[in-house]
Parts: C-alpha cells; structure tokens; sequence
C-alpha cells in the first residue's frame, strides 16, 4: 500500500495535518468552502481562483481564507 | 428626473449608504438595510470559520447581486494591511469600487492621513475605484482628490460616537472645493444629523453605528432614509437668508 505523507500547515491561524497529495481546491470542498464566496492567500500571495486547481499545499504553508462579514 | 448619487460612473437612487456591522443578528441587519433603502452597503474582510461551518454568512441574508457591497478596510492600522485587505475583495467578487479606511489612532480611530493618501496612490494604479474616509481637511481631500479617489468620505466625528457634525464650517469648504462626491462616513448620532450633512452639500451620508444601536434599528434606518431625502431637497430649494430681525408672513395691507 502506498503510503500517504502528512504536511503540517496552518489554516486561517491555526494549525492542522493533512495529506501532502492534496490541492488547495480539494482543501477548500473538503471543508465544505465554497469558492464564489471566499478569497484564498497561500503564505501571504493572493491566489487566483482560476488557479486554484494547479495548488498543491506543501509542508508549512499558512493558507488564509477570507470572506465578507458585517462591518462598517 | 430623478436625483442620483453618481459614483464612478455607477448611479444610485439612494444617497444613504449603510454599514453592516454591529447589528444583533443578519436578519436584523437585513431588515435595517431595506427599511433604509440603502443600495450599497459597507463590509468588512475577516477570516472564514472553518471549523464551525453552521455560522450563517452575510451572504445569505443580503444579496451582493441586488445591493452593491463596499469592501471596506475597517480595522487596518497600517497601507500594507488596508492593501492586502482590498485585493483580498477583489479576489472574492470582482469588487473594484471599495472603502479605504486606515486608522492611525485606536482611542479616537481618527484616520491616518499620510497612509491614507499613499494607499489611495497604490490602490488607483492597481485600477480600484477608491472612497476615502478621512479627515474633515479641506486641503487633505484635495490631495486625495488629485491622487486619484473617486470620492472624498470625511468624518462627522470619531467612529461610533454619535456627536454629529463637529466642524460644519470645513465640511462646508470641502464641498466648495471639489466636485467629486461628498459622504460624510463616521460620527453621525441621528436623523438629524443626516438631514444637516445634506442640507451643507454633501451627496450622502454613510451611517453605521447610530442605525444599528439604536433601540429600534429598523425604525431608526427608515428615520434615516426620509432625513436623507429631506436634506437634499432642502439643499436642492435653498434656503431663505438668516436675519436678525423678524419679517412678517402677512401682509400689511387689509388689516383692521
């Protein structure tokens, strides 16, 4: 059986451990983000959603997602 | 012919915009916003809850495709974070129309006008479309103007504190100096306030705070609403000229 590594990353401030396979798309609809309402920063570069698919995460990234929330 | 609020070549029939902030819950805040009539509303850029994904999103209470939301840098202390807060905007919606707003000082929020200005540079070159909330100076907004804003935000007074409109007179100046649109963003208490912003020039006013803390929020955004219109029509028919001395309303002649 092939063995899966594990990257450690921080999302959004806060540290987690997934499979090193993943793409920054597969990330986001694992948890359940949609795409239309979020931007995406992968170590403070700003991605284009467009792009997002060709994102594999790597060991130590810091990925911030952000949406709209009230303010004024 | 109806009266438009005209920014960046955009019209709106409504000169009120209205912050979404503060509110107890979406849908009060959705209320409010139609009781207002408001057709832009300011938000702010936040990290998404990934791990409570049951919160509802502002999203889902007012709809960006009928009112125009204006990604605002609420919060930003520094250019390098208001910049990365509005491309981050821009990456979630296509939004190129957004508020600046970069603080300097955390007891009053007054602006911090030299980040300000170099903001608002770096943010025109990247082809947004810039309001700038700042100061209540005449000559500021004119370097504001000049580098690029598609309209001057100042304030009434510091953010969230309701006193109204401290300096009448540089509001005034202001107006008279520029022909970009006028908001007056920040300080305002009541619908009054708001009447008295429109009746000195302005275009609109942006009202947070006194909408959504008021005991009655959604009365309180319509109050705001009609003090909008009243101001500008007020505005629009010009006033009569102070005197010092009464002056009858009925004619002398006839009288017994």
């Amino acid at each position: 059986m092939k063995k899966i590594n594990k990257v450690k990353i921080k999302i959004n401030g806060r540290k987690r451990s997934i499979n090193s396979e993943i793409s920054l798309k597969s990330l986001l609809s694992t948890n359940k983000i949609s795409l239309k309402k979020v931007a995406v920063e992968v170590n403070e570069k700003i991605i284009n959603k467009k792009m997002i698919n060709k994102i594999k995460i790597k060991n130590g990234d810091k990925i911030e997602i952000v949406h709209f929330i009230g303010g004024g | 012919m109806h009266d438009y609020l005209n920014i960046s070549n955009k019209k709106f029939k409504s000169r009120l915009i209205v912050g979404t902030g503060k509110y107890k819950s979406f849908k009060e805040c959705s209320e409010a916003i139609k009781a207002s009539g408001a057709q832009i509303v300011t938000v702010a850029v936040r990290r998404v809850n990934i791990f409570d994904k049951k919160k509802p999103l502002l999203m889902d209470y007012i709809d960006p495709k009928k009112i125009t939301y204006l990604p605002n840098t609420a919060g930003c202390f520094t250019s390098s974070e208001a910049l990365r807060t509005l491309r981050l905007a821009r990456e979630i919606g296509g939004w190129k129309l957004v508020k600046l707003e970069v603080l300097g000082d955390k007891k009053t929020l007054f602006p911090d006008m030299i980040e300000t200005l170099k903001s608002t540079e770096v943010l025109t070159k990247e082809g947004f479309k810039v309001m700038v909330y700042c100061s209540d100076d005449p000559l500021m907004a004119k370097r504001l103007e000049n580098a690029g804003a598609v309209a001057i935000m100042p304030l009434a007074a510091p953010i969230g504190s309701g006193l109204g409109i401290l300096n009448k007179v540089n509001i005034k100046i202001i107006r008279s100096r520029t022909k970009l649109p006028l908001i007056i963003d920040a300080g305002l208490g009541q619908a009054s306030d708001a009447s008295i912003a429109m009746e000195l020039g302005c275009d609109g006013v942006l009202i947070n705070t006194a909408i959504a803390m008021a005991r009655n929020p959604i009365q309180m955004a319509e109050a705001m609403k009609f003090a909008v219109q009243a101001g500008r029509k007020s505005f629009l028919s010009g006033r009569i000229k102070k005197t010092i001395y009464g002056k009858a309303s009925s004619p002398k002649k006839g009288l017994i």
